[in-house]
């Protein structure tokens, strides 16, 4: 029997070793958080109990150097069903269905063994997915490396991308896009972000609060064993010696087979009305999931470790407690439902198991068999780490002063612009991602109506009628050079996808991965990128719904680009006119439109040609972009234009040249360069979110002129994308735009 | 007892990861090997070793394009 | 007209499967674990990953004790159709001949390609012109048709899908993409036609295997 609070054996922890404050510093604690967690329990906590402060204290569940800056963003709007913190957020799309979706970080353990980790970070955050009661539809990813000419970056690239297709192809979740970049300062510290989708019935989502006293906590899915405790091994001492770190495994590793059966039994628990809440295990396992589900429901949870299966024989209470095992959930049932929530994990050969119970203590409480094991109030768990006030400082000359030019790979005296621009093409960031995204199994479900390079967004079509469009984007260049600036370009950038496709922004997820905030020019990029983000996503009407944060990447060789990736979602009304980005017909007018104003500094072609980062970026015109936006996906929805290819990496040819290959059409262009001192400016500079290259009837493009710029620029047509520029002209063949663009291929041999 | 089942590719079934350990070794320094099969291994306990044969014939092995091995490692 | 969709743990395609056939008829699932078949006129084992696709594609599903029960509806003439992992189940279970190996690239490969009919006069493909090309997608990294006796199945028309010319995403001897059995009543296929019933997803080329047994069960 469970001793209960009248149960004098409860009253304090029999395991009267505490560890102290040196242990608890080796953990990431400081001494003053210590002393708080001291003051908080009225005494010192024993091993269990430091072992479950210091993960819910960290930067990674508390988020205490972020929190402030991200209740500056906008998370409210008439179409957000479920915002922040809740595993996942949510967005209405009609005819009673919600789209949730959530962006989440796997960096660290992706640069330790990059399948696995790419792998299990697709595994956890289709369990946000699903932890709310929504089945997930689809995933994009996000990835960073250093440059491909680095043997790791490969490794890491082929590792990261064979696991997120080993885990999304073998649990039936399409892959409908994603985005990489390859630059230096990810070399020590790539990263891997991965982007998940599910639907769900409006009224049938679910929330992760614990309720009901007395109701019984059922752990299920995989058996539990040490994965990713090895940064808790100053505990370890009294089990182990120093002898055999080998018990202590850091790498988690995936089983999508297990997650595609806790996945469907954990939709029909809910299918059923089984369940009073669900609860994804993910980082820190059963410490923060329980301690959530207490917090949220304002209850105390009693947990016993001796209930817990495990993988391997004798693992300590605290070992349990954090394992990061994946492939688990747990839930709340009430007592009358328990066998029939049990037979539902039989049925799918999932282990259902019943670990502890809801109580009225308001304390989080630890068993191992009868014997108490840990006790600490729940309040003190979740909502008394300290939130940091951050110390900003732009450094005295800006980015350049933070991250060394790259490395040049194009001579600065090329004139010829069809030479540029197959350099630009063939370049590791602008080449297509063809090798990478056909590992991906892109249309199980049935509902990818555009799959990766046919249109700027995927397109998902939904069963009541209309379509929901996803990009996904994060130029950390651009943000390191200008951390507000490039953060508001990041989200028009994703818009801008979105209008190409036809669909309106219903709701944003960001994944904000940086360096050490304690540092003042870290805190100036993740306070001004914030700013820009919140700044970006109010003129757009695009609420955060929810993300997550990855701070402290760095390494000797510094830190990464500021990269806070942006994941939108929207709609569309028919997915018969979901656009396309490639031109479609012979003899249509090609069209420069929005306000589109480009430059050089921080360009693709300004890093081909080695040039330091600049110390900021010009003015973005977030206002001109909306318009822009809107025009374009009026014209989209109406099947008034042929095409739209915004104008990203690589300028206004670069698009055009993209626009030629995904449509199998060449191109002639007459392009006005006399007004600009530098044509390299108007052909390869960029304006990220501001620029669209669109084809379609003459008269349909002039229509556009009412509500945004358009600036006439040729005819599609032939096999060749030939430019007249007045002064000169010249001409490169498909064949040898696509040979160059096909440049990634050898990456995956 | 301990039984081990060595199951590779059949002789003369295009094994592709076979190839890539040849292709890969010499990159790394690791001249003249030749022949590579990659294959995979299961252990088991079992009680009635005379039942290996026919658990290769129908699980653990696809006669059709693999070859099994059978090691006894100890009873 | 009633189709049954086997449903192993791990399958993936199974829903999509349901769909394509309720487009001709109707469909249900069927579990794995009940080897009650419901009565159904045909039986469609799908795409996915069925327990996990470890030991070998397919070699623990095909155990199972549905997939008993197809193995005797398929013995009486009933029709079956196995897509992908379904098609690695029906050669684990001796249905089909051959076997399916890794993908020499050793990747996973997803593609819309062109698929030619080679038979058109079995169970799945009567609906269908000999030598026409279909446009179906495949997604698969262990798809590569092996088969000792191959012109053996040649000579008996037992190659019933071909991968168009230049299109074999597997390395497939002879681009063969699937495969009958001698009465002609079970086929397998690596591509997935039912991912080609819909203009909106890409194509509706794969409707003609669903027709077809249709046509198969009103003449029978």
């Amino acid at each position: 029997m469970r001793p209960t609070m009248s149960d004098p054996s409860a009253a304090t922890p029999n395991s009267s070793a505490t560890p102290g404050v040196d242990a608890a510093v080796e953990l990431g604690l400081t001494p003053a958080e210590y002393a708080l967690i001291v003051e908080k329990m009225g005494r010192e906590p024993n091993e269990v109990e430091l072992a479950v402060f210091s993960l819910l204290w960290s930067e990674h569940c508390s988020y205490k150097h972020s929190k402030k800056l991200l209740g500056t963003l906008p998370t409210t709007g008439p179409k957000v069903v479920m915002g922040p913190g809740e595993n996942a957020g949510a967005v209405d799309v009609g005819h009673g269905l919600a789209i949730a979706f959530k962006v989440e970080s796997h960096n660290h353990p992706s640069a330790v063994e990059p399948f696995q980790g790419a792998a299990t970070g697709v595994g956890g955050i289709l369990r946000d997915i699903f932890a709310i009661g929504a089945r997930p539809i689809a995933v994009l990813d996000s990835l960073r490396f250093g440059e491909p000419t680095s043997e790791r970056s490969r490794y890491l690239l082929d590792g990261a991308v064979q696991g997120i297709g080993h885990y999304g192809n073998s649990i039936g979740v399409p892959n409908i896009g994603g985005e990489v970049y390859f630059e230096h300062p990810y070399e020590q510290n790539c990263l891997v972000n991965a982007m998940a989708l599910g639907m769900a019935e409006t009224d049938r989502m679910i929330r992760s609060a614990a309720a009901g006293i007395g109701n019984v906590v059922v752990l299920f899915g995989a058996s539990t064993g040490r994965d990713g405790i090895g940064g808790a091994s100053v505990l370890a001492s009294a089990e182990f010696g120093e002898d055999d770190p080998d018990k202590r495994p850091t790498v988690q590793v995936g089983d999508p087979f297990e997650e595609s059966k806790l996945l469907e039994c954990s939709l029909e628990l809910l299918e059923r009305e089984l369940l009073v809440s669900l609860q994804d295990l993910g980082a820190a396992g059963l410490t923060s999931s329980s301690a959530e589900m207490a917090s949220k429901g304002e209850v105390g949870v009693d947990l016993d470790m001796s209930k817990v299966p495990l993988r391997e024989p004798g693992m300590a209470p605290w070992e349990i407690m954090i394992s990061e095992s994946q492939e688990r959930m747990l839930c709340v049932v009430e007592p009358a439902q328990v066998d029939a929530v049990l037979t539902v994990c039989e049925k799918w050969e999932v282990h259902g198991t019943a670990i502890g119970s809801v109580t009225d203590t308001g304390h989080l409480r630890v068993f191992d068999g009868d014997e108490l094991v840990g006790d600490m109030p729940v309040p003190a768990l979740v909502d008394d780490c300290p939130l940091y006030d951050l110390e900003p400082a732009k450094p005295e000359g800006g980015a350049p002063t933070i991250y060394d030019a790259p490395a040049a790979t194009l001579d600065h005296d090329v004139s010829d612009p069809g030479v540029t621009l197959l350099a630009l093409l063939g370049s590791p960031n602008i080449a297509s991602r063809k090798p990478l995204f056909q590992q991906y199994d892109c249309l199980v479900q049935s509902r990818t109506v555009r799959r990766p390079e046919q249109a700027d967004a995927a397109v998902l079509m939904l069963p009541r009628g209309g379509a929901i469009a996803v990009s996904i984007d994060g130029n950390g260049r651009r943000v390191a050079a200008d951390p507000y600036r490039g953060t508001m370009e990041n989200v028009l950038e994703c818009a801008a996808n979105l209008a190409c496709a036809g669909a309106e922004p219903l709701g944003l997820t960001n994944c904000l991965n940086f360096g050490n905030p304690e540092k003042p020019h870290i805190a100036w990029q993740l306070t001004e990128s914030i700013r820009g983000l919140g700044e970006a996503c109010r003129a757009l009407d695009a609420p955060v719904v929810g993300g997550n944060v990855s701070l402290y990447n760095e390494s000797a060789g510094g830190p990464i680009y500021p990269t806070p990736v942006v994941g939108l979602v929207g709609e569309l009304p028919d997915p018969a006119y979901a656009g396309r980005s490639g031109f479609a017909r012979e003899g249509d007018t090609i069209a420069l439109v929005g306000p589109f104003a480009p430059f050089l500094p921080g360009s693709e072609l300004s890093k081909l040609r080695g040039e330091p980062l600049p110390d900021g970026l010009e003015h973005v015109d977030l206002e001109g972009a909306k318009a822009a936006h809107a025009a374009v996906r009026d014209a989209v929805r109406a099947g008034a234009i042929a095409s739209a290819h915004d104008i990203a990496e690589g300028g206004l040819l670069v698009a055009v040249a993209e626009a030629a290959l995904f449509g199998g059409l060449g191109a002639t262009l007459q392009l006005p360069l006399d007004d600009f001192a530098d044509p390299d400016r108007l052909l390869f500079g960029e304006s990220p979110g501001r620029g669209f290259i669109v084809s379609g009837d003459a008269a349909a493009l002039e229509a556009l002129r009412e509500r945004t710029p358009v600036t006439v620029l040729g005819t599609v047509g032939g096999d060749a994308l030939s430019v007249d520029t007045g002064a000169t002209s010249f001409a490169v063949t498909l064949a040898e735009l696509r040979e160059a663009h096909g440049a990634l291929a050898p990456l995956f041999p | 007892m301990r039984a081990r089942v060595l199951i590779r590719p059949k002789e003369g079934i295009l094994d592709p990861q076979g190839e890539a350990v040849v292709r890969a070794l010499p990159a790394l320094g690791f001249n003249g090997v030749s022949n590579v099969h990659v294959g995979r291994l299961v252990e088991l306990d079992v009680e009635d070793e005379s039942q290996l044969e026919a658990m290769c014939q129908k699980l653990l092995a696809n006669p059709l394009v693999e070859d099994y091995e059978i090691q006894t490692v100890s009873s | 007209m009633k189709f049954g969709v086997l449903q192993f743990p791990g399958s993936c395609d199974e829903r999509d499967a349901v769909d394509a056939c309720a487009r001709v008829g109707e469909a249900e699932l069927l579990w794995h674990r009940d080897p009650d078949l419901k009565g159904v006129d045909a039986v469609v084992v799908p795409g996915g990953f069925s327990y996990g696709d470890y030991l070998r594609a397919g070699a623990i599903a095909r155990f199972s004790p549905a997939m008993e029960s197809v193995i005797a509806f398929a013995d009486a003439g009933g029709p079956v159709l196995g897509i992908c992992n379904g098609f690695q189940v029906l050669c684990e279970a001796g249905l089909l001949p051959g076997a399916l190996l890794r993908n020499v690239s050793l990747r996973f490969h997803c593609e819309q390609i062109g698929v030619e009919v080679v038979n058109a006069d079995t169970a799945w493909t009567r609906a269908a012109s000999p030598g026409e090309r279909l446009s179906i997608p495949t997604k698969h990294g262990e798809g590569r048709f092996y088969a000792p006796n191959l012109d053996e199945l040649e000579a008996n028309g037992q190659v019933v899908f071909r991968y168009a010319p230049g299109e074999n995403p597997n390395g497939s001897e002879r681009d063969v993409a699937g495969v009958c059995n001698l009465q002609r009543n079970v086929v397998g296929l690596m591509p997935h036609p039912e991912h080609a019933v819909d203009t909106l997803t890409g194509s509706t080329d794969g409707l003609k295997l669903f027709a077809s047994a249709v046509a198969a069960i009103a003449t029978h």
